[in-house]
């Protein structure tokens, strides 16, 4: 494994241009104050009730997301290239989506292999010549981004289903604003409090042609036990938005209503923070109690907006990540900005050789996996890990994708032993409107706090920064 | 708004508000108990306070006797008693974190670290008096913080008035269980009326309404059942007093129907009620059972809950 790009320090000693300023704070601000600033954020992240749930976990329902106040800082002009390549994938994914479930180009094309489409559990058939309002599929999308060079940014996942960590991109600004406003003075951040009005008109935008006058909004959410609740709620909040559960919900000659204090009230568009499973239990699972029956109903009449669309998994499965680059190119003729990392599809017997041979050295995830559940790290298991792992690939090959492990580029993190190097990535959000594209400048920033590890995962015990672009 | 964020808040209220009478009750019957027994009869205060929180009989499925330990245990930190107070700021949390687009910062902050320090410090319970009157400080506070705060930063908007809605209903609840069971056990003993005993099961009742300063503010004399009575019951001028409960209530009332452009039943019953108590006197209470007509009241105070949740909760 290549020796991970710092971010901070250019090796021999000189520092990188976007944190010099950090550096001399750093040098100024004995490290007390900055364990004193630590325990503040955290005590201010428990008041505000910032908390995400862990499903399983019987000794406390809510937990704290590990903040680390120092932040990770990008030039302006290396979010220029990022911000323009986010946009070119997101383009494409929204054409992907749309040529699957319509014309089917790509496929008679032979660009995608049809199989990976229609034996696909995520595809969804009912969505076949449905169409979307606006023609946008993914409204939201989160594109998980690593560095590994001082020139290369990779993609290693498109979120295109109901990404989430936008709440905490924006509280992590504002408890940095609130710990360290002199810090703030030194550099030039452009902001990203203004993601929320950005998310409303983007929503409104895609009102179906049959809302009259102003369209409501509203934010469905499976409820407070969902690991995501708070970020449901902010979001609703910022947003000036009912936050609405299938049971307020109500379909009645095919348009959707809301039960208000004042009667039903109709509603246009729903940011919908419910997986397509759950959504309608007279469409998808019967047994859902978190859907509302009708919703499918109501969105073939083209009364409904749903952000993001019904069926969008397929564009951010694993399997159909490895063909991104062509996709890009199959749809805009350009090049794409942004690269894949390197692929093997174990459905594929030449990869699944080559994989079954490299294991020690490789990433094996499961192609329908997230949340870091279900991989293989090759590097970091046990000889007995990579057996049983090497016979779930024999029995089920086309369920895996493997790539190398990629040295994903530090940076400095308070330890319990001061700073350190710990390794990092970045999900930006970018939000797709009937006209435009837009992306606030900045993102979440991942960071695994254990030493050597590469697993950002909130729910694998990795935590957040803040992430600056600085205006130049 | 939607009808469940109603819901939520006006049951947050009336959380609230039954923690802290819970809590006031528990301090209330303390007192009377650290007297003299020549002061206080034979009469089992914890009793009275399992009655008037309406809770004497899932208490003794669990115990046998009510004491001290038990009474407190029981009203404070079960988990079995759906209305402890433990169970009150647990649930209030979680109504707040299910409307928290409805709430202001200021009254989440004050319902999430009081959870917070329920977990933190109170969870084992109390083990001396001195920790009890903490704990009871504890939960009085985060009642007239996020009383203060929801009067200090809500909008005067419907979430307001469904709230203060809860917060009236529950009050004016409370205020009649504890007239009606003290009266309940003090009238048959009416020999004793104007005795030391009386007088501290009197200002017992007062202090559990935070109105013993008041009764001497507004009559000027010695406690006099009738006058505790006429205080509570009909003085519009005491915040506690099912009068001023009801005052407020048809005004909430009426500001939602006002904003909604819509009167219904629950106006209608509320002022029917307003007005029963507004043309009453003590005298015909008095002649007509003081018993009697407090507990047609706690049935159609809780009628009004229900037709309140029927127009606009459901």
């Amino acid at each position: 494994m290549a020796v991970a790009f710092d971010e901070m320090n250019i090796p021999g000693g000189d520092l990188r241009p976007a944190y010099q300023e950090l550096a001399r704070w750093l040098k100024e601000t004995p490290p007390e104050a900055l364990e004193y600033r630590r325990q503040e954020a955290e005590l201010l992240f428990r008041r505000i009730g910032i908390t995400f749930a862990v499903y399983g976990d019987s000794e406390s329902t809510e937990r704290l997301i590990p903040f680390d106040v120092i932040p990770r800082i990008m030039s302006g002009k290396e979010w220029g290239v990022l911000e323009k390549g986010l946009k070119q994938r997101v383009k494409a994914l929204n054409m992907f989506l749309r040529d699957v479930y319509h014309g089917r180009d790509i496929l008679r094309a032979g660009i995608v292999p049809e199989d990976l489409i229609f034996q696909n559990p995520v595809f969804r058939p009912e969505m076949n010549g449905q169409q979307v309002p606006h023609d946008v599929y993914v409204h939201i999308a989160g594109i998980d981004i690593v560095r590994i060079d001082a020139n290369d940014f990779i993609v290693l996942e498109d979120n295109a289903r109901t990404p989430s960590g936008v709440s905490y991109m924006l509280e992590n600004r504002e408890i940095m604003m609130r710990l360290f406003p002199d810090l703030f003075a030194r550099h030039r951040v452009a902001p990203v409090e203004r993601y929320p009005d950005e998310l409303l008109s983007a929503l409104r935008s895609v009102a179906p042609l049959s809302a009259s006058g102003e369209p409501t909004v509203a934010l469905l959410t499976p409820g407070v036990y969902n690991s995501a609740y708070y970020e449901h709620s902010f979001l609703a909040d910022k947003l000036g938005i009912e936050l609405v559960e299938g049971r307020d919900l109500i379909v009645k000659n095919n348009e959707v209503f809301m039960r208000t204090t004042e009667g039903l009230k109709r509603v246009d568009v729903i940011y919908r923070r419910v997986d397509d499973d759950f959504l309608d239990p007279l469409t998808f699972r019967p047994d859902s109690a978190l859907g509302v029956p009708g919703l499918m109903s109501a969105y073939a009449a083209g009364n409904i907006t749903l952000a993001n669309a019904v069926g969008t998994g397929i564009a951010d499965d694993k399997a159909i990540y490895s063909y991104m680059p062509d996709i890009v190119k199959f749809y805009l003729g350009e090049e794409p900005v942004l690269k894949n990392v390197q692929t093997w599809r174990c459905r594929e017997p030449k990869d699944l050789a080559y994989v079954l041979d490299h294991l020690n050295e490789l990433v094996v995830k499961e192609v329908h996996g997230s949340g870091g559940y279900g991989m293989l790290i090759g590097p970091a298991a046990t000889k007995a890990t990579i057996e049983a792992f090497r016979e779930k690939l024999k029995r089920e090959p086309e369920g895996f994708i493997a790539q190398p492990t990629l040295a994903l580029s530090t940076c400095p993190t308070c330890t319990a032993s001061g700073l350190a190097p710990r390794h990092v990535d970045l999900r930006p959000f970018v939000l797709t409107g009937s006209k435009t594209t837009t992306i606030v400048p900045g993102g979440l920033t991942r960071v695994a706090l254990k030493e050597g590890s590469l697993v950002v995962n909130s729910s694998q015990g990795g935590g957040t920064k803040d992430t600056w672009i600085l205006d130049e | 708004m939607l009808s469940r964020t109603a819901e939520n808040l006006y049951w947050l209220a009336r959380y609230v508000e039954r923690a802290e009478y819970l809590a006031r009750t528990i301090d209330a019957t303390l007192r009377v108990t650290a007297l003299p027994a020549a002061y206080i009869g034979k009469t089992n205060e914890w009793d009275s306070a399992l009655l008037t929180a309406g809770v004497a009989a899932s208490f003794y499925q669990t115990y046998e006797e009510a004491n001290e330990h038990n009474v407190v245990d029981y009203l404070s930190f079960s988990v079995d008693n759906p209305s402890s107070i433990r169970n009150c700021i647990e649930a209030a949390r979680l109504n707040s974190r299910s409307v928290r687009t409805a709430l202001t910062s200021e009254m989440w902050d004050t319902i999430n670290s009081a959870w917070i320090e329920l977990q933190a410090v109170w969870n084992k319970g109390t083990s001396t008096r001195e920790d009890l009157a903490k704990f009871l400080r504890f939960v009085q506070e985060t009642s007239l913080r996020f009383d203060g705060s929801a009067y200090r930063t809500m909008l005067r908007n419907d979430a307001y008035w469904f709230s203060r809605l809860g917060l009236h209903l529950e009050r004016a609840d409370n205020t009649a269980r504890i007239l009606d069971v003290k009266y309940h056990v003090l009238l048959p003993e009416e020999e004793h009326v104007g005795g030391p005993l009386d007088f501290y099961q009197w200002s017992s009742i007062l202090r559990s309404v935070s109105a013993l300063t008041a009764y001497h503010w507004v009559y000027r004399e010695t406690l006099k059942p009738w006058l505790v009575a006429d205080l509570l019951i009909l003085n519009g001028t005491l915040p506690r007093s099912l009068a001023s409960c009801y005052d407020n209530l048809v005004r909430n009332l009426d500001q939602i129907g006002v904003a909604y452009g819509r009167q219904g039943p629950a106006q209608r019953h509320a002022r029917g009620i307003r007005n029963r108590l507004e043309h009453s006197n003590m005298n015909d209470i008095f002649q007509h059972g003081v018993h009697e007509f407090i507990q047609e009241f706690i049935t159609d105070n809780s009628r009004l809950g229900e037709i309140i949740t029927k127009q606009y909760l459901i």
